[in-house]
Parts: structure tokens; sequence; C-alpha cells
């Protein structure tokens, strides 16, 4: 087997250095300072998150990424204000933010639209809770509905819908109360792999078309590069920051750029980093006798 | 079709099969009770006499033992006189189905013996006003403090264990003291229905809210939801369908403290119509009266059910799906 020489994920042509220049001269949405989470269990004290320190730019779209356990849902959970931080602060527009709130829009992995309410009262839900008026909020409402493709289930319970379909209510659901970003975790695991690569470009054109900062945590590896412009990448007990990559794929993306050179690149690097080569390949060998000879004339 | 199993775990049935089955439910139980009825050598304790002979004591339509009948028979055959004549019947506190279906009509049709005492209808009337009133002042009260006890852990601390304690109590058993307060009326009758239903319908309907998926609560709070309007717009609407059915059955439990209830005081409603036709040895009367409470619990649960289709849109939808 030919191995392809892969460029180093850290090289950038022109055009992408540019675009993270840019970015990085916007103004800063979220600023999460030396963050730390501790859980007592009964085994003692287990510290999930240790030391975290990112900015998200405004516009900017944020992957995180980690193995399972790593604490990537905690960090988004203290963020969403579901759960507190054990120290360190969050910063909003540069002001510190505690416990959930409008400002940060979420989509759950799980389904969490309210079965009782038809798409459009879910995506009315937050407008009405901050005391917009019955109509006018359905008239902002059915605009977000449109926006995702929506408008013909206006009136329909999530229950009728596929699981795609609630996602998509679910995003403009917080969308509609005009968040400063929009928290996402892990919103198409629950998905086939189909319908969560459509999932993936429906989220880039809403992105592209509306002024929101996306934080998007995913184990995919995969769907980190699609959608990033930067992946923090965790590492497990403790949670920890072990790199923040800058994704060098181009935009607009495009399903066809996984093949890319730079694509490529990035994902090994990743791959090494959330999959380190030492524990593994001993683990993988089955210890076991061969049962059957079958076919062993033709694979040498 | 007719090739898939009966009996497969958790595994539905057609549609026309659920009918059949359920037809044969009802239908069953009524054939044993026919086939005991009409079938002669089946049980038949008792004869009935036709004509007595000249057995001094009998009478026409007499029931006596099958044993006491064959005595004085041989007895009379001895003494060489007239044998008296009978056919095997059943006790006396079991009428024939034909029998209860007559009483059916019978017992709404018949004028009361003395005018101080209802009618059939009447008293069926009064005791359906006895569980309604029962059950709503429990509802009233027993399903606010249940979705409170679901949703806060602090209400549930302070109310929970006393009413676990307190559940264990009979009702029946609070039936002296419920006419000492209230009279020998209709209030300690509502007292025992209320009294039944409602320790069970905090620890039930708290129970129901604490099921509801916790993650819908944290969806509500992530858009700006607050104290208030978690507990009307979330919590709330999340249980109402889960609640409706609670209410149902705690409903069919009602009915089962009627009787008791009724006997508390002076005896009233189906209660009094049951034991007044027992007196009398209207056994058909009994057999009606009992199988029409079941009847309007049925009917009664039928109707709410299908009410619940039509309050719940989106549960009618879930179980397309």
């Amino acid at each position: 087997m030919t191995r392809i020489e892969l460029p180093s994920y850290l090289e950038q042509s022109d055009e992408v250095k540019e675009r993270f220049d840019e970015i990085k001269q916007r103004e800063v949405i979220l600023e999460v300072k030396d963050l730390y989470k501790y859980f007592t269990t009964a085994k003692g004290e287990i510290t999930a998150l240790k030391n975290i320190n990112f900015k998200v730019h405004r516009r900017e779209f944020v992957c995180v990424i980690g193995a399972s356990g790593c604490g990537k849902s905690t960090l988004i959970r203290i963020l969403s204000g579901l759960e507190s931080a054990s120290t360190g602060q969050m910063l909003l527009d540069g002001e510190p933010v505690s416990g959930p709130g409008p400002d940060r829009g979420m989509v759950f992995q799980g389904y969490t639209l309210f079965p009782w309410l038809t798409v459009k009262k879910n995506v009315m839900f937050g407008l009405r809770s901050q005391g917009m008026s019955e109509a006018n909020a359905e008239g902002e409402a059915l605009q977000w509905i449109d926006l995702v493709g929506l408008e013909k289930f206006a009136e329909s319970y999530p229950d009728q819908l596929s699981g795609g379909m609630k996602q998509r209510v679910a995003i403009a659901r917080a969308l509609a109360n005009k968040p400063r970003i929009l928290l996402m975790d892990e919103p198409y695991g629950a998905l086939d792999a189909q319908t969560r690569s459509r999932m993936q470009s429906y989220l880039l054109q809403i992105w592209h078309n509306i002024d929101i900062t996306v934080l998007f945590i995913t184990h995919d590896l995969d769907e980190a590069i699609y959608l990033a412009d930067r992946i923090l990448v965790l590492k497990a007990h403790p949670g920890e920051v072990q790199e923040v990559i800058e994704v060098p794929v181009p935009r607009p993306r495009d399903p066809e750029q996984f093949m890319s050179p730079e694509f490529l690149a990035t994902r090994k690097r990743i791959d090494e980093l959330i999959h380190p080569p030492s524990d593994e390949d001993e683990d993988d060998k089955l210890n076991m006798i061969r049962l059957t000879r079958v076919g062993d004339e033709v694979e040498p | 079709m007719s090739s898939s199993p009966w009996f497969a775990p958790r595994v539905a049935l057609s549609t026309k099969r659920t009918r059949v089955l359920t037809i044969v439910s009802f239908l069953l139980p009524l054939l044993i009770w026919s086939a005991v009825s009409y079938v002669p050598f089946l049980w038949h304790p008792k004869v009935v006499v036709i004509d007595p002979g000249d057995v001094s004591y009998f009478k026409v339509d007499m029931l006596v033992d099958r044993e006491v009948f064959k005595k004085e028979s041989s007895k009379v055959e001895e003494a060489e006189k007239t044998l008296p004549t009978g056919k095997r019947a059943n006790p006396i506190y079991l009428p024939a189905p034909h029998e209860v279906a007559k009483a059916f009509v019978t017992s709404f049709t018949t004028e009361p013996q003395r005018r101080s005492e209802q009618w059939l209808h009447e008293s069926l009337w009064h005791s359906i006003t006895i569980i309604f009133w029962g059950f709503i002042l429990s509802s009233l009260v027993g399903v606010p403090i249940g979705v409170l006890c679901g949703t806060y852990a602090a209400v549930s601390r302070i109310h929970e264990p006393f009413i676990e304690f307190f559940r264990y109590l009979p009702a029946p058993a609070f039936g002296a003291l419920a006419v000492a307060i209230l009279g020998i009326y209709d209030g300690p009758k509502i007292a025992i229905i209320f009294i039944g239903t409602f320790f069970q319908q905090v620890l039930i309907v708290s129970n129901t809210t604490r099921k509801l998926d916790i993650s819908l609560l944290e969806a509500a709070l992530t858009l700006g939801a607050k104290r208030m309007q978690l507990l009307f717009k979330v919590v709330i609407p999340g249980i109402l369908p889960d609640l409706f059915r609670d209410l149902r059955i705690l409903l069919g439990w009602a009915w089962t403290y009627l009787i008791v209830a009724e006997l508390i005081g002076t005896s009233s409603g189906i209660t009094w119509f049951i034991t007044q036709q027992a007196r009398y040895k209207n056994f058909d009367n009994v057999f009606a009266a009992i199988m029409m409470i079941g009847i309007i619990g049925l009917l009664s649960d039928i109707i709410l059910a299908k009410l619940g289709k039509c309050i719940f849109p989106w549960e009618r939808s879930a179980n397309k799906a």
C-alpha cells in the first residue's frame, strides 16, 4: 500500500490565513477563564474539567471534540448555565454570566421539543417566556420555521416529525431568542449517517445566513472538521484542552473536501490526540485460535 | 396473518383477534354461569317442589335440599302415600342469567315498597353524586398537592412521609368518626370516598410528575423560562395526559369504596337497594344492581378514555407513530 504524503495540518493557504486573521479582529462573544469543575463521588473528588481557557469570536464556528468522558458535555452544560463551574469565569460580551438564560441558545442531543406544543408554539416558547405578545411571537416564529425549511409542518406536533426535522425545530427554537451564541451538545448524535450529513450542511447554511456564533460539541472527527473554524481538542481525566486546531480547510465547505489533503491532515492530527497509539494497538489484537481456512488460497 | 402466533411475548394482536378476545372475556363467565344455571346435573343442590304430595310441610315452589327431598320421599313411599314431585334447582342466591336480565328492567319499573323509599334510578343517581363529590373534592386538593410534591423536593418532603403513613389506614376505619363530625347523611359518605382516594392520589400524581423528562425543564430554562413559567408552561402541560390516566384509574378505586361509604350512617344509594333486595331474597335484583355498578364504571371509563384522545391531540399522533 502506498501512503499519500500529507501536508502539515498547520499549513494554511493565504486565503485561510487571512480569514483567521480577520476572525481574530472581531469582538469576543464568549470567553472562558481558568474554569475548573470538580465532582464529589463516593470514591472521592474527580476533576472533570481542568484549567479551561478559550475565546470565541463573533460569527466563529468552534467545535469541541474529545473521547467520551472527557467532560465536553459538562463544559457545555456549564456554558449554558445548567450547571455551575467550581471555579473560574465565563464572560459573555465581556460580562460575567451565571445561570441559564435566553442569551445562550442550547440544542440538546436528545429531543427536547415540548410534545404538547405544535412546531410553531415550540418556536414561540422562548419569545412568549420573555413577554412578547402572541401575535408578534407568532410572526417571528414563522420566519424562523421558514428559515429551517419546515413551513409545511408549523402546525404539526413533534411526534409527527423525523429526528432530523425535530433537531431543525430545536435550532429554530433556540435561534428565535436571538441568542449571542448557539450551544449545541452533540445535536446529531442520535441521527443516522445520511440525515446527519444533511443536517450538517443545513447548519452551515443557517450559520452562513445569520449573525450567529456557534459552539458545537461532537465526538465525530469528520463532523468537527467539516463544520468548524477552530477545534478545541479535549483530553480525558481530567478534561483539559490539549490543542486548539485552526482548521486549514477553506470555506465554503463541501462534502467533497473530506478527501482533500488538508482535511485528512487535520483528521490525522486529531485522531492522534484523541486516540494515542500506545494503549490501543495492544488491546485491539484478539488472542484467538483461527477456526477457518476458507478463502485463504486467494488471501495471502 | 393466520400464521402469526397467539402467544408471542409483548407482540400486539391483530384488531380482529383483539375484538374476538374482548368478546370472549365477557362471554366466558356468562357461559359458565349459564351452564351452572341451565344444566341440571352440573350443580343444582336443591329441589323445587312442584307437587307436595303427602309430605306435610312441603309447599308448591318450596326449595328443599336434595337429601331432605329424598328422605321425605322414601318416608312417604314406606307409608304408601302420594309421592311429592319436584325438579332440581339452584339455591336462591344464584339466579339464572335470564332472571337477572329480566330484573334489569323490572328493578327500574318496580315501584318502591314504601313511599319513603326510592326508585332504583334515584338510588343509582344518589350513588353517582356521592362518588362525584368525593372524587372531585379529593382531586381539587390532591392533584395540586401531588403536582407540587413532584415538582419541588421541599414540598414533597413535608407532605409525603405523613401521607405514606396515612394511606395504610383503611378508609372505613374513619366511618364512626366521620358520622360524629359530619352527621348521618351524605357528609360522612363523601368523606370516606375522599379519604380512600386522596392519599393515594397525592402519591400517584407526585410520582407521575416526577417522571416528566427533566431535559424538557432544562430546555425551557435555556429558553429563558422563569420559576412560575416552568411550573405552568412545562410541568403541568407535560404531565396532563398521564395525570388524566391516573385520575381514570383513581376514579375506579373510588367506586370500590362506595359500598362501605354508603353503609355508614343511614344506608343509601345503590347499597341500600342491594341490602334491601337481599333482605327480600330478590337475588336477581341484587345481581342486576351489582352489574349496574360495573357497567356504569366501565362506561364512564370508556367515555373518559375517548375524551382524553380529544383533549390531548399530541398523544393521539404519538400512538399512531
